[in-house]
Parts: C-alpha cells; structure tokens; sequence
C-alpha cells in the first residue's frame, strides 16, 4: 500500500503558471527524493500531494483512491515540515496525540501509539517537555514523530534538515534512512542538498523551472546525468564543462576544445555529428595528475588548492578554462605549481551546446 | 594619531554635548507633561479655602481627602448628587462586555483573513481599513437613526455594539498581522493532523495569541474607557459612562466651582487607563514587538 500516481496535474497562483503535465508515478515503499534549486516547484508539488494546495488540472491517486479533492487528513499521508511546525503550547506528548485526539480515537489507542513512536525515535524522556525546551535536532524528531503516530503509508517531508546544523543533519538524515528501511513506507522528501538526495533516495527526481528534468536512481544521476543541467546541479565541485567540438580522425573520435584542448575519446562510436558544437562534461575525479605531458594530456597551473581532509580540490589553469581536479588529501601540491593533466575519456559525457541534452552514440 | 591609552577591555563613556542635550530635552518635556497632574492631585487634596489662596503648585497646606469622597459618591450632577460611582459601574459594565466581543471578533477576522483564501477577503478588508478613517461624527446620526429603527438606541447593548464596530478594524488589523507572522506550516501542520476551522483556531492559533490578546486587551481597555462621544450619543441617560459624569460635574454651574472635587473626579475618572498603563507598560512593548513568533 502507498503508491503514488501524479496524473498530468498543474498548478500557479493567479497569472503565475508553477508547473503544468506534470505527471509522476511512485513505486509503494519507495524513497523518491524531490531535487532542485529553490522555486523549481519541489515543494509546491508536495504540497499538493498533501493536498495543502489545489491543482488546477489533473488527478493525484495515492493507493488506487482519487485523492484529488480529498482533505489533507483523509489522503492517508503524514508531513514532516522544515521549520518543525510544532504546537509550541502543547508539550510533545500532546503534539505527538493532537491529530489522534482530533479524529476520536480512544484513549487506550493514542497511548499505545504514542509510546510506540517515542520509543523508536528516543523522545521517552522528553515526552512532557514543551517544544522551546527542546533542542533544534528533538524538535525535528517530534515533528517525525507526529508523522509516525498517524499510522499512514506515505511519509512527506518538507526539507526537513535545512533548519539543523551540519552535524544533527547527517545524524538525522542516518535515522530518517533507517526508519524507512524498518517502516517500509512510500517517503516523497523534498531537498536542495544533493548529498541527503543522494543518500537516501531510491530514485531522484531531479526539477528545474517546473519540469522533472530527470528521474533515475542516484547512481545514474550522478554518472549519466540526461541534460547539462542536472551535470551542473549534482556534484561538488561540481562537473567540468568544455566547450568544443567532436571530430574522427585516423578511426577515433576526438573532442576538440574551442581552446585547444584535445581528449582522445578512443574508439568510441561518433555520439554526434562532427563539428557540431558541443560541450564535454567531466567529473573532478576523473581527471588524474600524470608525471609527464605528452599524448592525451593538458598541462595546466594549479591557482587554488582546497584541500577538504579525505580529498583535496586543485583548481587549475588550463587553456582558456579552469578545471578542478579531484585528487588524495595527502596531496602534496602547491598553488603555483606546474601540472600534467589526463582527461579519463571513459567518464566524458557529451552534451548537445544548444539544447543541453547529452548525446549518446546510438550506432555501434 | 597617537593614543595615550591602550583600548582594552569596555570602552570609557566620555562627556559628550550632544547627549547633554537630549537628557535636558526629555528633561524638559517631563516636566511640562507632569505639571498638569501635579496641579490635578495637590488641588484634589486641598480645602476649597486653600485653593482661594491661589499658590496651585504648592504642596496642601491642610491635607484632607474629603473632596474624593464626595466626588466619588455625592458630587451633583445636573439634578442627581450621587457622585461619579454610577459613571464608574456604568463604564465597567460598557467596558467589559465590549472589550471581549471586539477582541473575539477581531481574532476571529484576523485569523480567517490571514489564513484562508476567503474570496474578496482583501477587498473587505481594505474597506473596514478605510472605514477607520472615517471620522466617527460622520457616523453618528446614521447610526441613531439605524438603532432607533431597531429599538436598541439609548440602550446598554447599543453602545456596546457600537465599540465592537469601532474597534473591529484595528482589532482585526493586529490580530492579522500577528498571524501573518506565524508560519503558515503550523497551519498546514494542524490541517494534516485533521483539524478544522474551530479546532485549528481553539487548540493551535489562539494559545499561541497571549501576546497580541494583552496588546489588544490594553488598547480597547484604553480606548473605550477614555471614549466621550459615543458614550454620550448612544448609551442612553442610564448608562452614561464615567467620562460623560465628569463632564456633567465639572460643569454643573450651581454657586462656586469646587475645584478640588472636579479634581478628584477627574483623577478617579483617568484612574483606570493610568493603571493600565502603569501596570502593562513592558507588556505593551513586549507584544508590539513580538511580531515574530519562533516555533
């Protein structure tokens, strides 16, 4: 139970169009993570899952039932919200059971359900506290945990970690992954982190401007991201981009940068027609220092070093463009210094300059 | 520059002109906002025979309080001489009742216009707004003439009619604001728990009002207590409100104006807003500025 089918519904308020066919269907107990930057529309589509907000066309089912008209409290979906949302009169035994009091459970029941929440996500000893006595990290387990006690199939959170600072925000993104694999719910969790969408979703949907602009698992939006957008949303730092042109010469095809550079794409079939321009993308990490120039290699300059502990980030000069480089913490290497760059031409993804799209050789 | 000494530590206050003259500025306006309640009360505490000697700043030479006690309950008003005590009760019993409608009223109004998409909310309520504006003497004779049609003019219920219109579009202008600044997820949070209208109003917005309801609560005691005008139009002769006995005390013209008495009235008269003000004084900024509300 708690499958989700979003049917080409829109929505905007007044003139403003937010997003129209906009369909989407989720797997029950799948953890969809909703991506994007700040007004692609992410939260406007949560909330009208939630039914917080009216569509304008199309239908929203969730478990085979027509919830499109349906009342918040009757779609059978629970919601985390970023800024808790906590009844700050109420103390958390009394937030935990508003909505069970509300819909006439008996008493018995509610107890039962309480405990039950409280003791999966250690809030027992904070159970008559008031949320402003409660720390940010508490005050978010609540809010989980008046989710938890209304005994739904779809979980929906509202970016619940942006409120918390770096370190609750990995210990609760660890629990929220854990509850999901315990509870088996359907989880639609909207975020502009890339790491929490990468960590815990089954599959991304990744928006932009109102539109999905791809939704596959992690890995694949990582590694084949469909359109120069999500190449440029997902990672950090994020991926290299080349402009230039694709050309066969003696039986390979080689990328041929505006500014001189070269890669040598190997064998690999044409992904597009020669000389049409088009923009090479490459991952920080797929670009390794090697001891001496020569075929295949850039040399460059490095002008910043950042070095992040496990990992170092060298952004370096090369021809008209500086790359980063992704290389050991234990690195060595100063800004100033001289490097020989090798491009790993099986991690070049090609996209298409006009339309962004990426290009993938189709004929063998 | 050359400094002779080493900052560390806080910082010296020095002497400066300028903050002189602000202190002797407030200073001043002190002084001149407190004279006149100087003169009220030592005049109160004066026998008429020491008032006729004319020195009115002077301590009282001859301490008495009997003038309060006349004016509090055998000061003549017109023909009756039973003092400003049945202005008092006729002032709480206008008071009270107006004070809580008003304010229920204008939460009510402030709650549905900052979270529901009423249509035409705006409209209405930019009206009542502009209503606001309106000077009230513009009002007077239509509303006579719409009370007597439905029998009620004169009467305790019409007056206070009256001061819940009055006070509705300030009411629902703070309590709407005070809303607005709540963050709508708790709301949306209350609907997801499946909470409705009363419930979401009852259990979440208004425990969460006592600020705003303090803020209110102060204005309309003020307010209404200090009103004249529409006491004296629509309360009917019985119910005439304690600003309107003063009035009708200090210028009753029998014989020799007894300003000690007139004073005491009039003391008694302000006592309630002066308390109000003293006693809710940090309340009153505390809630003005608590327009935002953390969860």
């Amino acid at each position: 139970m708690g499958s989700i089918n979003i049917k080409d519904i829109a929505i905007g308020f007044g003139e403003v169009k937010i997003f129209e066919h906009m369909s989407l269907d989720i797997a029950k107990g799948e953890f969809i993570v909703l991506l994007g930057p700040s007004g692609c529309g992410k939260s406007t589509l949560l909330n009208a899952i939630a039914g917080l907000l009216e569509v304008r066309a199309g239908q929203i089912w969730i478990d085979g039932k027509n919830v499109t008209w349906a009342e918040p409290k009757d779609r059978g979906i629970a919601m985390v919200f970023q800024s808790y949302s906590l009844y700050p009169r109420m103390v958390v035994e009394q937030n935990l059971s508003f909505g069970l009091r509300i819909a006439g459970l008996p008493k018995a029941e509610i107890a039962a359900r309480v405990q039950k929440a409280a003791k999966l996500l250690q809030l027992e000893p904070l159970l008559h506290r008031r949320p402003a006595e409660l720390s940010g990290g508490q005050r978010q387990r609540v809010a989980i945990g008046r989710a938890l006690v209304r005994n739904v199939d779809v979980f929906l959170f509202d970016e619940p970690l942006s409120n918390l600072d770096a370190k609750l925000r990995n210990e609760l993104r660890v629990e929220i992954k854990k509850l999901h694999q315990n509870l088996g719910n359907t989880m639609i969790y909207v975020t502009h982190d890339q790491v929490e969408a990468l960590t815990l979703a089954d599959r991304i949907a990744i928006m932009d401007k109102g539109v999905i602009q791809q939704l596959a698992s992690p890995h694949d939006i990582y590694h084949n991201p469909a359109n120069l957008f999500v190449a440029g949303f997902i990672g950090a730092p994020v991926m290299n981009f080349l402009d230039g042109k694709i050309v066969r010469e003696n039986g390979s095809t080689h990328f041929i940068g505006d500014d001189g550079v070269s890669i040598d794409l190997g064998a690999a079939p044409l992904p597009a027609r020669e000389n049409q321009p088009v923009v090479l993308g490459l991952r920080p990490e797929h670009i390794s220092l090697v001891a001496s120039g020569g075929a295949g290699t850039v040399a460059g300059t490095v002008a910043i070093v950042e070095p992040l502990g496990a990992e170092t980030i060298l952004w370096t000069e090369i021809p008209g463009k500086t790359v980063s480089v992704r290389v050991d913490g234990e690195s060595t290497i100063r800004a100033g210094q001289n490097l020989h760059l090798r491009f790993d031409p099986a991690h070049a993804r090609i996209f298409d300059k006009a339309s962004g799209d990426r290009l993938v050789a189709t004929i063998a | 520059m050359t400094q002779m000494v080493e900052p560390s530590g806080p910082m010296p206050h020095r002497f400066s002109w300028a903050r002189l003259g602000i202190y002797l500025v407030l200073g001043i306006a002190a002084f001149f906002f407190l004279i006149p309640l100087w003169v009220t009360l030592m005049t109160s505490f004066k026998t008429m025979a020491e008032i006729r000697f004319g020195n009115i700043l002077a301590w009282p030479g001859h301490f008495t309080v009997a003038p309060w006690g006349k004016a509090w309950s055998s000061a003549c008003t017109g023909l009756a001489c039973t003092g400003i005590k049945i202005g008092f009760w006729n002032s709480v019993r206008i008071l009270v009742p107006s004070v809580i409608i008003s304010i229920f009223v204008g939460a009510i109004t402030g709650y549905v216009i900052a979270f529901y998409k009423v249509p035409g909310a705006r409209v209405g309520f930019s009206i009542l707004l502009i209503g606001a504006f309106i000077p009230y003497q513009v009002f007077l004779y239509p509303l006579v003439r719409i009370f007597s049609s439905l029998g009620l003019y004169g009467t305790l219920p019409c007056i206070i009619i009256v001061h819940v219109m009055f006070g509705l579009p300030l009411m629902s202008l703070l309590f709407r604001n005070f809303y607005s600044a709540l963050p709508i997820e708790l709301f949306n949070a209350a609907r997801v728990d499946g909470a409705g209208f009363v419930t979401i109003f009852r259990h979440v917005i208004l425990p969460m009002s006592t600020p705003i309801i303090i803020v209110a609560t102060i204005l309309q005691v003020t307010g209404i207590w200090n009103d004249f005008i529409l006491g004296l139009t629509f309360a009917g002769r019985d119910n005439w409100p304690m600003t309107v006995q003063l009035n009708n005390i200090v210028s009753s013209t029998t014989g020799e104006a007894a300003y000690n008495v007139n004073m005491a009235a009039t003391i008694l008269t302000a006592a309630v807003p002066l308390c109000v003000y003293l006693i809710s004084g940090r309340w009153f900024v505390r809630g003005i500025a608590a327009g935002a509300v953390k969860g």
